[in-house]
């Protein structure tokens, strides 16, 4: 068992987020996160999914989604030729001066932006790779989180090559 | 372009897709619709007495006439009404366009009377749910359910119309063809994978046609048995398979499954499996893992998700199964000739496999037993007739006796396995074929469950014939609890009423109660022959169990011939 990323190019119309979310429910596969958004076609949305299963259950997702008729492709990336990129926004909690100005470093060091500041808080926004996000999460900890926000996953395939397309 | 309202669009694009009956029944959500159609001279509308039944019947009229068909319902109950029939036609492909009325859209997610959220509930169970929310877009609507409920693998489609949609007036055109950029069902099988196909038929010893529902969807019969003959290779069929080769054909072997007959022998000893338009359901292969564990499987199926569903295909092909059973018949012709297949030795053991087991699938002469039954309903129905199915043993009682012996000539509902199914189905198979008789084997269970449209039948002159295999029980979980629950009959005994021939009368139908085989084969010559709808009550013993089967769990030799 192990995540794989499947990105459906679908029609951008009402309830095909639905469809797509309601099949995965019944036929019992396993997401772990699902994105969507707009694409360079105004027509087009572009879903991004984490499927945990083996090599079966993911063709199966892959086909019966694909039979969806708004879902215009169906592909699978490969995550060691993909750019995979997830946006985290946490709001922290800073006792101290002392505190804040690790928050500072730290976030500095993960390229990440401080968004916003109170007295007694920070909200700080760092995007990159799951692994990236948890790893920054851990770092935070230790001050306290007070509320922590994720996308879940967007991806493209790198260079020249486009999405790989089933069958 | 032409103005006019929704509703008039609607009945106008229906008209233009070829439909010329409409099952339904009519409510508040849909009256715009039934006001057009108060006029209209080219549609049939068939009033149904439950929305279940417009679903059955339309499914039926599918099933027997390869055509879409439409039924008809109003929002909330009516169409909740539907999902049933909608369900049986989903599981099994069966091209059927539902149209139901929905609450004004100002009204949506308002909780208004009679709303539901029919598209939410029936998205699982079809293969495309519309609701157009303008009038204008009610012909491409329709345009492009038709398309999508006839093309590729079949399904069905629905349409929700909200009533203000079907009220307003707008400029119509109406589309000679689709747009549909995520719907292309592939048809033409890709031929490197015909090749390997057809270098594995020929080089194998004892190769098995397995034939489903795919080959009707197709047309595929004479392709089917083409091949088979070239390849001189045994068929047998899925439950929904049945009929697609006619079964006094020498090399058809009959049934595999549950209630298989000797094809679940046959089938264990193939070495290279020719699956046709099958899904490999679990009641055909038993337990997957122990699905012929050593044969090779190439599996021809329309849709590609079928693929390695449950059983890993050695060579898949994805395509239209008339398609794929030629270009491999083309490429097998092509390698060798026919004389240079020889298959004698696999043929004569088949045969003596066959012979050995027919025994068992003996009937005890002159006894008013359900096998009996079935087999003297075949000697006396002609050579083209409808068998429609309930669900239960009689369905499986047919599925072992009754061989159908032309396309759609077996019609059961196998996926869902819907009780009920099988009256409202004949009706719409009869509306299909009115010039062919058509005959439901019930059960008393399954009849009870939709037996009001009885009214249907008579009042639109439906004449069927409907033989209820009465045992006062619910007989196939009866079954169930005898072998497997040491006879705890739990809350399946039915109580032998009503009295069927009353029931009958009461709506103006012919009732005859039988209880020896002479009277049955009166009774059954007479209905054939009636131009009204008959209800045979055949009084069968309880205790009668529908033998050989498999197990639940078991694999296809672990088949029990005998109590």
């Amino acid at each position: 068992m192990s995540e794989h990323i499947i990105a459906a190019i679908v029609e951008h119309k009402p309830g095909v987020l639905f469809k797509i979310t309601n099949l995965i429910r019944r036929r019992g596969f396993n997401i772990s996160s699902i994105s969507v958004g707009s694409t360079e076609n105004p027509d087009l949305a572009r879903i991004t999914m984490v499927v945990t299963g083996d090599e079966t259950t993911i063709e199966q997702v892959a086909k019966q989604l694909q039979k969806i008729v708004e879902v215009i492709r169906i592909s699978r990336l490969n995550p060691s030729e993909s750019v995979i990129r997830e946006l985290l926004l946490v709001k922290v909690h800073v006792a101290d001066s002392r505190a804040r100005s690790d928050i500072v470093s730290y976030t500095q060091i993960f390229r990440g932006r401080i968004v916003d500041v109170s007295s007694d808080s920070m909200v700080i926004e760092v995007t990159g790779g799951s692994n990236k996000i948890n790893a920054f999460i851990e770092l935070m900890r230790q001050y306290g989180i007070k509320e922590l926000a994720r996308t879940g996953i967007t991806a493209l395939a790198r260079g020249e090559r486009g999405s790989r397309a089933l069958d | 372009m032409v103005r006019m309202t929704g509703a008039k669009a609607l009945v106008e694009s229906l008209k233009r897709e070829g439909v010329r009956v409409v099952f339904g029944l009519p409510g508040g959500a849909i009256l715009p619709v039934y006001d057009i159609l108060h006029d209209e001279t080219e549609l049939r509308h068939i009033l149904v007495r439950h929305e279940q039944c417009a679903a059955h019947m339309a499914d039926g009229y599918a099933r027997a006439s390869g055509r879409v068909g439409v039924c008809m319902a109003t929002s909330g109950p009516g169409a909740t009404n539907l999902t049933t029939g909608i369900a049986t036609a989903y599981m099994d492909s069966s091209p059927v366009v539902a149209i139901t009325g929905q609450v004004p859209t100002s009204m949506i997610g308002k909780d208004a009377f009679q709303e539901a959220d029919v598209v939410g509930i029936m998205t699982p169970i079809t293969k495309h749910c519309f609701q157009p929310r303008s009038a204008k877009d009610i012909p491409r609507v329709v345009k492009e359910a038709f398309y999508i409920a006839s093309t590729g693998r079949p399904g069905p489609v629905l349409i929700d119309l909200p009533r203000d949609v079907q009220q307003l007036e707008a400029d119509m055109e109406f589309p000679e063809n689709v747009k549909l950029p995520g719907y292309n069902p592939k048809l033409e099988p890709h031929p490197l994978q015909v090749k390997k196909a057809a270098k594995l038929l020929i080089e194998a010893e004892r190769p098995f046609i397995l034939a489903g529902g795919g080959v009707r969807l197709s047309g595929a019969y004479m392709e089917l048995i083409a091949i088979a003959e070239l390849l001189q290779a045994p068929i047998g069929t899925t439950l929904m398979g049945k009929g697609t080769v006619p079964e006094d054909h020498p090399l058809c072997v009959g049934g595999v499954g549950m209630h298989g007959g000797v094809a679940n022998k046959v089938i264990c000893e193939a070495d290279v499996i020719l699956a046709v338009g099958v899904r490999f359901s679990d009641r055909t292969t038993g337990r997957f893992d122990s699905f012929c564990p050593e044969a090779k499987i190439i599996h021809i199926d329309i849709d590609s998700a079928e693929i390695n569903k449950n059983i890993r295909a050695h060579i898949p092909i994805v395509a239209d199964a008339k398609k794929a059973l030629n270009a491999i018949r083309d490429e097998i012709l092509c390698c060798t000739s026919k004389s240079n297949i020889n298959r004698s030795e696999w043929i004569k053991r088949v045969k003596e496999t066959v012979e050995a087991a027919k025994g068992y699938l003996e009937c005890e002469g002159g006894k008013l037993t359900a096998p009996a039954v079935i087999r003297e309903m075949r000697r006396l129905m002609p050579r083209n007739s409808i068998l429609v199915t309930e669900v239960g043993q009689n369905q499986m009682w047919a599925y072992l006796h009754f061989k159908a012996l032309m396309p759609s000539g077996y019609i059961t509902s196998g996926g869902l396995g819907t009780m009920g199914f099988g009256f409202p189905a004949s009706m719409g198979a009869k509306i299909a074929r009115p010039d062919l008789p058509v005959v439901d084997l019930a059960g008393d269970g399954s009849f009870l469950m939709t037996e009001q449209d009885l009214a249907t039948s008579i009042v639109e002159d439906i004449p069927v014939t409907v033989v209820v295999l009465n045992n006062g029980v619910l007989g196939m979980v009866a079954q169930w609890q005898r072998l497997f629950y040491r006879r705890r009959y739990s809350h399946v005994h039915l109580g032998r009423i009503p009295d069927f021939v009353k029931l009958a009368e009461a709506y103006g139908a012919d009732g005859v109660k039988v209880e020896n085989l002479d009277d049955f084969k009166e009774a059954f010559t007479n209905a054939l022959r009636n131009d009204v709808t008959t209800v045979i009550d055949v009084l069968i013993d309880p205790e009668e169990d529908v033998l050989p089967m498999i197990p639940p769990g078991g694999s296809l030799k672990d088949m029990i011939w005998r109590r």
